[in-house]
């Protein structure tokens, strides 16, 4: 029977306002949330046990405050929740990320790990195939279709002429999109059995960081637009974009 | 100044015109690059070689590259490429490549950056709502998002090395499934028109249909249209949790401006919202805003656009 792993992460809700004070962004003020993706994956998770049994582990990088991400995941029903911190952890780059987290899955020993294609802070989508490098483990991003064989899975995956129906012998790292589940919600058992769940918290060698984050900066401001009223205004927007902003 | 390494974007074989892009980027960071041309044909291996800016072109060919396998890809290219910083597209297949490629030298990767100013890089963070500025401290891969760096034009032709890789293929494509339809990608297009919730009903997605013809464009969608109506595919849906695009022009058309739909589409350089409510928030990042219903402007668009554009 497998074990499966899936990464969750601590981001601020996609809703948040995100003010930069200083030369940092203020996240002192903004509500919290698994990250949306994460969900998807969480799920797929959870589907894996139910087709063939294990065991799910749930794990997330982070400071204690990361440990309600856990609970909520524990509220969904994993067996394990695991914590990957040192206390002299900041500002950690993708070498630094995807080093911990692969650490984490060798201690648990897993055959399949579950992440989201992207985490709602970062955007960047690196986490699931560079932990699978480390690992030296198949890989599979994006995937929008997800079927359990007995010797591996069958995913779809989005290529240039379609959509891919691709099968993968396991262990492989599997970043998810939305689409092929509806993630389930907590029922009032499972928050209960979140409350008590303990998390354990593992520590991890990693390398020095390869960047030096300068600063964080607002967005570039675009000049205001123009807002005109009634679609008698339609040509003189059409020539503007032709002739202005030429891109027609 | 360290070496620069570009992997060239492929498209089914086709050398994808971002490309001369990411020799940009890599001649911002202040070298000539080594451009690795995964699986590459003999004309996409021209065409690079006819790029101004290239320092030397090596073709990486073997059987691995027949579909993506990521870590068939990213072993395969790891022997052909110098080290040094690396960039790569911020396309789908191009970040994923990134993360292995970083992740199998022990260096970091830095997805969708959209300045180089001397040593430093600029990616958006928390879905562009604020930009974080960083420095290499070392080698590392770069991802650049597409439409940032004007392309380089054409050069003296430089020289091309073709090398011969295999590596195991770790997944095995079964099935291609077609597209439902053969309508240009959301995040290939220069210009797109996107329906919201205001469309009322996904037949008026012709109406947009139409217009994208007309300027060669891809439709896009909203979230809540992709969610109400089983005809919009996710596939189409432009934001937080969809496709994040940076076209020429965004024209939005009943689309209220949510702020996780503008996670997608904020850096688009031209943005037009056509939406009856003069207080939707899109009109706030529009550069181009029409208050009137998509039922009296469309029309009107639709023609002017033909009578333009012939
Ligand atoms: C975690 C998370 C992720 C999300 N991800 C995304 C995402 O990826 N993409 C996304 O788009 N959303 C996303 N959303 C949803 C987002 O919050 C909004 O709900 C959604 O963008 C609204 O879509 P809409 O503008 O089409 O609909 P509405 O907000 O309902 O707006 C419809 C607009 O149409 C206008 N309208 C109505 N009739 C007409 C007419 N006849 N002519 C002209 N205008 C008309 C109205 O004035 C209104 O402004 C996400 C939300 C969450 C919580």
């Amino acid at each position: 029977m497998p074990n499966i792993a899936v990464l969750v992460k601590r981001v601020p809700d996609t809703n948040a306002q995100i003010l930069v004070s200083g030369d940092r962004v203020d996240l002192s003020n903004v509500k919290w949330v698994m990250s949306p993706y994460d969900e998807y994956a969480l799920e797929a998770a959870m589907m894996h046990k139910e087709a063939q049994g294990g065991v799910v582990t749930a794990i997330t990088l982070g400071a204690p405050e990361c440990d309600k991400v856990l609970k909520d995941a524990k509220a969904i029903g994993v067996d394990r929740i695991i914590r990957v911190w040192d206390d002299s952890w900041s500002e950690l780059d993708s070498n630094q990320t995807q080093m911990a987290l692969t650490s984490a899955v060798k201690e648990i020993s897993a055959e399949v790990v579950y992440c989201g294609k992207s985490a709602a802070d970062t955007g960047a989508g690196s986490t699931g195939p560079g932990v699978a490098e480390r690992l030296d483990w198949a890989s599979a991003s994006n995937i929008i279709g997800l079927e359990f064989e007995d010797s591996g899975i069958e995913v779809i995956v989005p290529a240039a002429s379609g959509n891919a129906r691709t099968g993968i012998s396991l262990p492989a790292v599997v970043s998810c999109d939305k689409g092929f589940c509806k993630p389930r919600k907590p029922n009032v058992k499972g928050i209960m059995m979140a409350k008590r769940a303990q998390v354990e918290v593992l520590a991890a060698e990693i390398p020095a960081s390869g960047i030096n984050i300068v600063s964080h900066t607002p967005p570039p401001q675009k000049a205001p637009g123009q807002t005109f009223d009634g679609a008698t205004n339609v040509p003189a927007v059409v020539a503007a974009l032709r002739n202005d902003a030429n891109v027609i | 100044m360290s070496e620069t390494v570009v992997i060239a974007e492929t498209k089914q074989g086709m050398l994808h015109s971002v490309t001369a892009e990411l020799v940009s980027a890599a001649n911002a960071l202040g070298s000539a690059p080594t451009v690795i041309i995964p699986g590459t044909s003999d004309s996409a291996a021209a065409a690079v070689a006819e790029l101004a800016g290239v320092g030397r072109v090596i073709a990486c060919v073997g059987d691995c590259f027949s579909t993506y396998d990521a870590a068939s890809w990213a072993k395969a290219v790891d022997t052909c490429a110098p080290a040094g910083i690396v960039v790569c597209a911020a396309s789908q297949n191009g970040k994923d490549l990134a993360s292995r490629l970083a992740a199998r030298r022990s260096i970091s990767v830095v997805q969708d950056v959209v300045a180089i100013d001397g040593s430093t890089l600029t990616q958006p963070i928390f879905s562009g709502k604020a930009m974080q500025n960083i420095v290499l401290s070392g080698d590392a891969v770069i991802s650049i998002r597409a439409n940032t760096f004007a392309a380089v034009g054409e050069g003296d032709g430089a020289e091309v090395t073709v090398m011969n890789q295999s590596a195991d293929i770790a997944t095995a494509v079964r099935e291609m499934i077609a597209k439902a339809n053969e309508r240009l990608d959301v995040a290939e297009a220069d210009i797109i028109i996107s329906g919201g919730r205001g469309m009322q009903d996904p037949v008026n997605f012709v109406d947009l249909e139409r217009i994208a013809d007309a300027l060669g464009a891809a439709v896009g969608a909203s979230r809540a249209a992709v969610d109400t109506w089983d005809e919009i595919p996710h596939s189409m849906q432009v934001g937080q949790t969809g496709k994040t695009v940076n076209p020429s022009l965004y024209i939005a058309v009943g689309i209220s401006g949510a702020i996780q739909h503008l996670a997608g589409m904020r850096t688009s350089k031209y943005i037009v919202a056509i939406n009856k409510d003069a207080e939707a928030p899109i009109f706030k990042h529009a550069d181009y805003g029409i208050v009137s219903t998509w039922e009296e402007a469309l029309p009107i668009l639709e023609s002017e656009l033909k009578a333009l554009l012939g």
